[in-house]
This record gives C-alpha cells, structure tokens and sequence, in this order.
C-alpha cells in the first residue's frame, strides 16, 4: 500500500516536473543575466556614440594618466587667483591639485565654524528664554529655506559692496575688512617658541599627572565629577608663567598693514573665500542647530528629571547624563551635513573662487579633454565621501559595540 | 506634625498667575539674574540688527527694480505675444485645486485656501491691470470650482470622482508642457522660458519623476538578486558622493558626447540632471521607510499568497512611504531649492533671471536688493512646503521623533 503510495507520488512528482521557464531559481539566473546584458549593451552603445561624438568635436580621449605625454604633465598656463604655491608654467596636475588642497581648505574651516554655530544656535534654540529661543528659530527657518547658491552670491555682492581698500574698515587696528576681502593679524613664530614648546610640555606632564590622580579619587569615592578639573588651571597656569619668561615672547602678531596698493603681511582671506565660507557655514550651521536640537530634545525628559534627583546639577546632568544619549543620535546625520557641506563648496564656481571644480572646468574647457577630467573631479569628491562614510561607519560600529558591551 | 505643616503650606500656595503680559514676561524673559542677562543681550542685539536693515529697507534700497521687471521675474523672456498659454495653466490649475479641495477636504481644502489668499496678494501688487484681474480670476474661479463639488456633493459618489480627478491631475501635467512649448510656427523654444516659471517647471518635473524613479532603486537595492542590488548600490553611492553641479554639468557636456546624433534640449537636459541626482536620494529615503517594516509584514503577506508585486504593492510601500514622509518632503524641499543650480549651467530659472536684472546698466548697483526678493520667493515656496509636510505628518499620525 505504502509502496504504491510512494509510487504513485513519485510517478507525479516526475510527470509533473517544474517547467524551467516557471522555476524560481531559472528564472532568477536568467533574469540576472538579462538584466546585466542591457547594461553591457548600453554601456557598449555609450561607448561607440562617445567615440563617434569625440570625433566630432576633433578631440582624441587621452586617460592613460600615468603616461609621460598624458595632457595632465603638459604646461597649464592658466593663473590660480589663491591657494599653494603654483605658477601658470606648472602642469595640469600641480593645478588640478591646488584645487583639491582649496577644497580641503575651506571644508575644514567651513566643518568647524559650521560645528560651533550649529550648537550654539542649537542650545539657544532650547534655552528658556523666549527671546533668544525664537531669535535662534527665526535664524534656522530663515537661513534653512533659502538656496545656498543665492545666499552665497549675495554674501559675495555684500562684500563687493563695501569700502574700497583705502577707506578699509578698520576693527581695533589688526582687522580690516574691504571689497576685496578679510585681512586679520597672523601668529608669527620668534626664536622663543622652542623654549615655551619645553614649558608647554613640563606643563602637560604635570597636567597629566593630576589628571590621573583626580581620576583614581573620583573612582575610590565613586563619585562623577569633571576629571580635568585640576589638571586644567594646572597646565594653562604653566604655559601663561612660560609665556611671560621666555624671552623674546614665542609667538607675535603679524599686523596687515596698508602698503601701496593692498594691505600685506598678516592673513588674508579674499572676498571669493570669503563669501564661500560665510555662505557654506550659515547654511549648514541652521541644519546643524536643527539636528542638535532634535538630539537633545530625544533624550527623554525623565532622564533629566532623574538626574536632578539623584542630585547632579544643570552642567553634570548635561554632560553625564544627557549628552551620552544625545550625541549618539546626534553624529550620524551631522557627519551628512559635513559631506554636504563639502560638496556644496563645489559651488565656488559662482564665485570664482578656485576650488577643485572650477579648476577641473578650466581644464576642460582649456584642453577639451572633458571625459577624462570629469573622471578625476568625480573620484576626487568619491575618495572625500567614501572615506567620511567608512570612517562614519566603524564610528558607528564602535558606539554599538560599547553600548552592548556595557 | 511635619506632615501636617507640609499640607498646610501647599494648600496657602495660590495658583501662580499664568495670564497676563507681565507674569509671562517675568517666567519667560526675567526668570533668572542670567535670563535678564540674555534678555538684554538680545533686545541689543535686535535693536542694532533691526535698526540697520529696516533703515536700509526704508531709506537707503531702490525697490523700484522689482516692479520694473517683475513680469521678467516671473515668466523670463517668456513673448509676450503668447503669454496667455500661461494663463491657460494658471485657470486649468486654479479650477483644479478648487475641485480638489471640495472633494478631498481638510488639508486639501486649507492649502487651496493658501494658494488663493496668494493669488489673492498678488492681485493688489503692481501688475498690470489686466494681470491683476487675471489672478482675481484664477482665485474666484477656484472659489466658484469649490462650491460647486462642495454643494453638489450629495448627486455624485465621492470616490468615483476621485479617481477621475487624480487622473486628470495626472493628464494635466503633459497637457500644461505642451501648451507652453506650443506648435509649429508659434513654438515657444525652452530657451526662452525663465524665471520662476523654469524654477516650479524645473522642480515639479524632478519631484514627479524622482519619487518612482527613487523607489524602484530603493526596492533593487533591497533585491535579493545580487547583480540588481549591486547595480543599485554602486549608482545611489556614486550619485550621493558628488555634488549635484557635477551631475548638471555632466548633462550639460558628456551628454551631447554620448549622444551626438540627437539635440537634446538644454532645460530637458537639466530636468535629467536633476532628476538622477534627486532619485539617488529618494532611493536612500525610502530604503529607510522599507527597513522599518517588520520581516512579518512580508511574511503574512507571502503566507496569504501575494506574490512579490502584490507584497510590495498593497503591503510593504504603503507602510514604508508613509513612514517617511517627512524626509520625503524634506528631499522635495532641497530639490526645489537645488533648481537654482541651473544657473551656473546658464538658465534663465528665476536666480538667473535675477543675476540678468543685476547686469542691465538701467539698474547697476541693486544686487542686494535683487537677491532679496528672489531669496523672499524661494523662502515662500519652501516654507510653504515644510508648513504642509507637518499637517501632513500631524494628519497620518506619523511619529515626528
């Protein structure tokens, strides 16, 4: 009975068969492959249509790179406005460079003015007084719901606006600002530097030291408590008494100072940079005071409550209980506002100042080499992002780690 | 006996005043000795900024500019012989915001009630007279589409209606194209669309075309065929780590290389700009709303027999999408402030309308007050959005934390 039973199942299992054209695990092959082979195709179709459209426009695609004659060595011959030091008889690689190394430049400083305006408009946001909380919204929606493009070129019109370089405004004698950008006064080294290098390292050793000590205290007690609070004044009180021995004094201010036709010496920022920065930084630094706001508004109010009962005050409370929540939730989509912000120096362009892309445009319009280029602005902005993300993720990975191994 | 003190001590407690200007100022502004401070640090604050700009906005800027081009503004170089297409699409979309409100109601209702206050403003500006009549016009014909849905409600069966009306929403949208690019002889070539006109063009395209476009990446990416998951992949990371004037100018230049049989149009050519780097981001929006649906959602679904377009369709999206909304808007939000990139690649949206103005030697010198007009407009439009995701998020219960 069994037997036949079995028999009977197996006879249908054979007849009945899946056909291949109904089989899941066919069709997922097959599906794959003709998925890939449109891409192929396309891609080959591209390929042909390229080469054809290049020939139209008389332009012979050169992306060996690492060849001797590629158009990258050759002679670039076109001036750079700022940035290292470079010379129009450089090569188009010593250019695309420094546009690279003003990308960088003003994404850093851009990252941390934007930082410190975001929490600062951020905190406010929260405070209780009406006042400043609504005068930190007004500066969020407002700033927040305008295109960067066109806040930074009304930035640059208002700098464009302002005295000419003879009638500078004048801040305290060291801060002149005119149309044609920021001039403050730079740290300059003196030969005294090395001798308060020794005192700021007595310094940190000391600072160290009484570090650990408060620490092991605090620990025994079991008490929370600010572990630098001695090794701070310690180690600010050593590098004051340093400055003031070491003969001559470490670092003085290089002054700009008015000379025939622009003011030299000291620092300077040009009205281009200047523009882009401010723009970039009151933009994204309205995203930012949105995100910390959030953040903090995440931590639940009881964990506040609580930590006053057991006795910690507003600025224990903020720092052991509330921003250890609150920073976790807050870094990940502030790292995106970062990356944001330097892509969005790309738009330097408008300006004219040369960041990476403007560069790469000169380029292309200077040799007509538009494909290749375009591969090196692209991978240039990919490495940027595609570092920040891995090191956002093991940043991630780590906070995971900790708060399980806890 | 403590016991006893401590009741009796509450219960001599009054209430503290909560009405009145001077108790609110005294718990809002004057709390603390630090909250005066900040109080007067502020008020100084506000004094020295305020003084400064209303002084320049009343004494020192030439507002004359505005009114001078404003018909620039709005519709670019637009001929003025065949500027009544626009005024086709204004009524089409005035009677069709009416209809919609008085069948969907609610938000539905409130925003149309927005649009027409707008339309409203905008007819005591100084247009023209016949301008200004129009927009009177498109506001009383959205009032008159509205009372006819609403007091007509109980002869036609509300959700048969919808679907129509959605369909022509939908229809509408190639109609309107068509009717500003025209025909033949009278063709309006896009070069000579601008101003805010290119801009809502512009934005709208790549918000209608992104969203499916970026749901499909964001479902491939999610695949469980690797070579789709990895083709997702590798073109949403690719777009999300450039910026987005690197993708306009790749429409602008590698596409004619690639394409060197067929012109494309210059406006088409950014609307594809914008609309792959937009999609790439709705991609990763909406994969955040579909790893929030619990793995047996997908499972119930499998386990009632849907296959995997039913799952997705009638199950997971549904979920999903609402979930993110307000991530969704917010994309849209950037989109639409992201069309005025277009004017580094020289269109005439309403930024480069704006940058034209500033260059005419009739009106050298007003760039500040040129961009802050153009600023006010965008501000408008996005705040507006941002305004309508909250009653939207408030409306569907999302959690906004």
């Amino acid at each position: 009975m069994d037997e036949t039973k079995n028999g009977t199942a197996e006879h249908i299992a054979q007849t009945q068969k899946i056909p291949f054209w109904r089989d899941v695990r066919v069709l997922r092959v097959l599906f794959q492959v003709l998925f890939l082979g449109g891409i192929v195709l396309l891609a080959a179709l591209l390929y042909t249509n390229m080469l054809r459209g290049l020939d139209k426009l008389g332009v012979t695609l050169d992306v060996a790179f690492w060849n001797e004659d590629n158009f990258l060595q050759n002679e670039a011959g076109f001036a750079i406005s700022e940035g290292i030091r470079y010379t129009p008889a450089d090569s188009y690689m010593r250019a695309f460079w420094v546009g690279v190394v003003n990308t960088l430049k003003v994404s850093v400083i851009g990252i941390a003015c934007a930082t410190l305006l975001g929490l600062f408009a951020g905190v406010t946001r929260l405070s209780k007084n009406w006042l400043i909380s609504n005068i930190a919204a007004a500066y969020v929606e407002c700033f927040r719901n305008i295109p960067l493009l066109l806040q930074i070129l009304f930035w640059y019109a208002i700098i464009r606006k302002l005295p000419r370089v003879r009638e500078s405004l004048d801040f305290f004698g060291g801060v002149f600002i005119n149309q044609r950008g920021i001039y403050l006064p730079a740290p300059q080294p003196t030969s005294g530097l090395k001798m308060w290098g020794i005192f700021l390292g007595i310094g940190l050793i000391i600072a160290v030291i009484l570090y650990i000590v408060r620490w092991r205290q605090l620990q025994q007690m079991e008490l929370p408590g600010f572990r630098a609070k001695w090794a701070l004044p310690a180690f600010l009180a050593v590098a004051v008494l340093g400055w003031f021995l070491t003969q001559p004094t470490p670092l003085t201010l290089d002054l700009p100072v008015l000379q025939r036709f622009n003011f030299e010496g000291g620092m300077s920022l040009s009205a281009e940079f200047a523009a882009l920065l401010i723009g970039l930084v009151v933009y994204t630094g309205a995203f930012i005071a949105e995100i910390v706001r959030a953040g903090i508004q995440a931590v639940a109010k009881g964990q506040r409550e609580a930590a006053k009962s057991v006795g910690l005050n507003d600025a224990q409370t903020l720092r052991l209980v509330v921003l250890p929540q609150a920073i976790p939730i807050i870094v990940p989509p502030v790292t995106s506002q970062y990356l944001n912000l330097a892509k969005n120096s790309s738009l330097a362009i408008a300006v004219g100042f040369p960041d990476l892309f403007s560069i790469g445009e000169t380029m292309m319009n200077q040799t007509g080499q538009s494909i290749p280029v375009f591969g090196l602005i692209m991978a240039s902005y990919l490495i940027m992002s595609l570092t920040t993300s891995a090191a956002m993720n093991w940043y991630n990975q780590r906070l995971h780690i900790n708060r399980t191994g806890r | 006996m403590n016991m006893d003190e401590h009741t009796q001590h509450i219960e001599t407690l009054k209430p503290p005043a909560t009405q009145g200007v001077v108790p609110w100022m005294k718990e809002n502004l004057f709390s603390t000795w630090f909250n005066t401070l900040l109080t007067g640090l502020a008020i100084v604050f506000l004094y020295v900024i305020l003084k400064g700009i209303l002084t320049w906005v009343f004494t020192e800027a030439n507002w004359q500019v505005i009114p001078a081009n404003l018909q620039l503004f709005t519709v670019g170089t637009y001929p003025r012989a065949e500027i009544w297409r626009v005024w086709c699409i204004l009524t089409l979309l005035s009677a069709l915001v009416g209809i919609s409100a008085g069948i969907w109601r609610g938000l539905t209702f409130r925003v149309s009630v927005g649009i027409a206050c707008v339309l409203l403003c905008l007819a005591v500006l100084p247009f023209e007279l016949t301008t200004r009549a129009g927009f009177l016009g498109c506001a009383l014909l959205m009032a008159a589409a509205f009372s006819l849905i609403h007091f007509t409600k109980q002869w036609h069966p509300g959700s048969q209606l919808r679907h129509w009306i959605l369909g022509t929403w939908v229809l509408s949208f190639p109609v309107m194209m068509v009717t500003l690019h025209g025909f033949g002889e009278n063709a309006v070539p896009t070069t000579n669309w601008g101003g805010l006109l290119l801009t809502l063009i512009l934005a709208v395209v790549g918000i209608v075309l992104c969203f499916p476009l970026g749901v499909l990446l964001a479902i491939g990416r999610r695949s469980s065929l690797p070579a789709i998951k990895w083709a997702s992949t590798v073109y949403i990371e690719t777009i999300r780590g450039v910026p987005l004037i690197t993708i306009l100018f790749m429409a602008n230049l590698i596409i004619p290389i690639f394409l060197p049989d067929v012109e494309l149009d210059k406006v088409l050519r950014a609307m594809m700009g914008i609309t792959f780097f937009s999609a790439a981001y709705m991609a990763e929006n909406v994969r955040g709303g579909l790893q929030s649906i619990p793995r047996g959602q997908y499972e119930a679904a499998q386990a009632v027999g849907l296959n995997y377009r039913k799952t997705m369709q009638y199950i997971v999206l549904p979920q999903a999408l609402r979930s993110v909304i307000p991530t969704i808007v917010g994309q849209f939000i950037a989109l639409f402030k992201d069309t005025s990139l277009v004017t580094i690649i020289g269109l005439l949206d309403l930024l480069g309308i704006a940058r034209g103005v500033m260059s005419n030697p009739d009106w050298l010198g007003l760039q500040a007050e040129i961009y802050l007009f153009a600023a006010g407009i965008y501000f408008t439009f996005c705040y507006a959005m941002s305004y309508i995701s909250r009653q939207i998020e408030a409306a569907l219960g999302v959690d906004t934390d």
